[in-house]
């Protein structure tokens, strides 16, 4: 490890630990009420959905309109689990096992899906979305559109937020890593890619699954946040809804999904004040967003605070050296 | 023998609005290639449009309609000139999720305006069932059938002989050789936005009247059908669009009639996969292959 990788992680290592006692401090002492307890767990929720989504739409460069299927099917399967086996670390096995259900859907989806590139890719993502919804919707064990009850809630805060940082960890090393670079090669041109001898179908199925896998625990998390669950919560306006969270947070981007789930999580809530115009402001901002930066918050570019130090020293210098140029002019 | 011809009838009926309301996405996905989402709230838009003359005037439904036609038409090409036009060079991605944008925007403005209550549409048209031996087919069946082929011959008749027919089919063609050859790309783009919402409003008319009741989100459901047909048909292709609306229609009315109502919408997701796999441009599309 060179001296920059590690400093960078000292430097994320104290960032994270800052953020997480200035962040769960306050709801361990009981500060907080209830809805911003609720808002909370939502957004954080939000952001494994946003970040996994963005290692198919921003990682791979394919666009995906069913990712609230997989979600769903992690959901149930980590209910399902948590209702029939009574186990100890029930809780988190069951949001395993919810990932494991949705990758296994995300490799059963995957590997006729991504024989199609571009547009129809989406569009086929988006039957398979609404196919899996209108399958769970018909499953007597599921209740089926009366909806699945009696799921433990115990979703808490400090355990969605401690998956949310080990998720995005692996997401982010994953980005980081060969594998991570084979994906993105796929992205800037996938006939390079093969002639460069990177095996496009299996990263692109790996990406795939992976992202399943992550929403899949994310839905684990909901199932014992809401308590009751029914299909008709997964269906194509929420794929929208995470979809419209990537492509604002800058597509590529693991820190921009992260700010944009948060933003777009709060937004609706923050303007509750304003009652029926909320969800026209929430329209409007959506459409000059896109009107006036189009690759979204940040492109692709990282939100980084070893990033921030080298801009900082970099405007400096060259500051030094513009005083330079004047005096020597 | 007479379920079977019923249920077809009743098939070509929903297709038939279906295959009006593709065309508008297969138009603007041909020029542009964009999934222009906010199409189906054109619909919705179209259908209130025409709810508000239809109660509030006494107008007769034929003008009543033309109106709301044309009201569509021109917030088809106002959208297109303040939300997409700006984005045209920006990746694609930008201008769909701007196309959520503003199908989020019509849906709540209506919402504002006419409250998410469902409202009942009032049909006033008296048409004759018609009867042909032990078959009836009623009146409002007919007639949709009948302005959708219409529409259709007239769209066909307009793009293959007219001038800005054929603009348009050169732009789709490679609009940047469309614009040397001196076409005048952004009116041409708007026109087709605008002839795919008087598409969409007609077929939001012939749909509240066949399910009479009207509602801000009452959009959502035909535009996505109606974009699977233009998908199954051959997304860019205006015969496509048809054959899949008409295609659509009889499948989900045949699986209503013989399998499951609750099933239908996964038979009509099932064909769209099948479809895809097995023929990824669609039915009538043809394979394009990369160029390196």
């Amino acid at each position: 490890m060179n001296a920059a990788t590690r400093k960078s992680w000292i430097l994320n290592a104290i960032a994270l630990a800052a953020l997480s006692a200035a962040f769960l401090l306050p709801i361990q002492s009981g500060a907080v009420n209830a809805y911003i307890v609720g808002l909370l767990i939502t957004a954080l929720i939000n952001i494994i959905m946003a970040t996994s989504l963005n290692l198919v739409c921003g990682l791979l460069g394919y666009l995906a309109l069913g990712h609230a299927a997989f979600m769903g099917v992690g959901a149930y399967a980590a209910a399902l689990v948590s209702i029939h086996w009574n186990v100890p670390l029930s809780f988190p096995l069951a949001l395993l096992v919810g990932g494991i259900a949705a990758a296994i859907t995300g490799v059963v989806i995957g590997v006729p899906a991504l024989r199609l590139r571009g547009d129809y890719l989406a569009i086929i993502t988006l039957g398979f979305g609404e196919i899996v919804r209108i399958i769970m919707n018909n499953m007597p064990i599921l209740g089926g559109a009366r909806s699945l009850r009696g799921i433990p809630r115990i979703t808490t805060v400090p355990v969605a937020y401690v998956a949310v940082i080990i998720c995005v960890t692996l997401m982010f090393t994953l980005g980081r890593s060969r594998h991570g670079r084979a994906i993105l090669s796929i992205r800037e041109d996938e006939v390079a890619a093969t002639s460069s001898g990177v095996p496009v179908t299996y990263y692109k199925i790996l990406a795939f699954t992976l992202a399943a896998f992550f929403a899949g625990i994310a839905g684990g998390l909901y199932a014992h946040y809401m308590g009751v669950l029914n299909p008709n919560r997964f269906n194509f306006d929420r794929s929208i809804e995470y979809l419209v969270m990537v492509v604002l947070g800058g597509m590529g981007s693991i820190t921009g999904a992260i700010i944009a789930a948060i933003v777009l999580t709060l937004l609706p809530e923050l303007l509750r004040g304003l009652s029926n115009y909320r969800m026209l402001i929430y329209s409007l901002a959506l459409i000059l967003m896109m009107l006036f930066r189009p690759d979204g918050l940040l492109g692709t570019a990282e939100f980084s605070l070893v990033s921030i130090g080298r801009s900082f020293k970099r405007t400096r210098r060259s500051a030094q050296n513009e005083g330079r140029d004047h005096s020597e002019s | 023998m007479n379920i079977l011809l019923t249920q077809l009838i009743n098939g070509l009926h929903v297709g038939s609005v279906y295959a009006l309301i593709a065309l508008g996405y297969t138009m603007v996905y041909g020029i542009v290639k964009l999934i222009n989402f906010a199409h189906g709230d054109i619909i919705m838009v179209g259908a209130y449009a025409a709810l508000m003359l239809l109660t509030s005037t006494a107008l007769p439904f034929g003008i009543a309609a033309v109106l709301s036609v044309l009201f569509c038409v021109t917030l088809g090409a106002l959208v297109e000139r303040i939300a997409y036009k700006p984005l045209r060079n920006s990746p694609r991605i930008s201008s769909l999720i701007t196309t959520i944008g503003v199908s989020f925007f019509l849906q709540n403005s209506v919402q504002m305006i006419f409250s998410p209550t469902p409202r009942p549409f009032p049909i006033r048209l008296n048409v004759p069932t018609i009867v042909i031996g032990s078959l009836k087919i009623s009146g409002l069946t007919f007639v949709t059938i009948l302005v959708a082929v219409l529409l259709m011959i007239a769209l066909e008749l307009f793009v293959r002989r007219t001038r800005m027919g054929k603009a348009m089919r050169a732009v789709s063609e490679d609009m940047q050789a469309a614009q040397l050859m001196g076409i005048n790309i952004n009116t041409t783009i708007s026109m087709t936005f605008a002839i795919g919402a008087a598409l969409a409003a007609v077929g939001a008319i012939l749909y509240s009247t066949a399910y009479p009741s009207v509602s801000p989100t009452m959009g959502a459901l035909p535009g996505l059908k109606a974009f699977i047909a233009a998908v199954l048909g051959g997304i860019g292709l205006m015969p496509g669009a048809m054959l899949g609306g008409f295609i659509m229609g009889v499948a989900e009315s045949l699986t209503k009639g013989y399998i499951s109502t609750q099933l239908s919408d996964a038979v009509v997701f099932g064909i769209l996969i099948i479809v895809l796999l097995v023929k990824p441009s669609g039915i009538l599309g043809k394979h394009v292959s990369e160029k390196v």
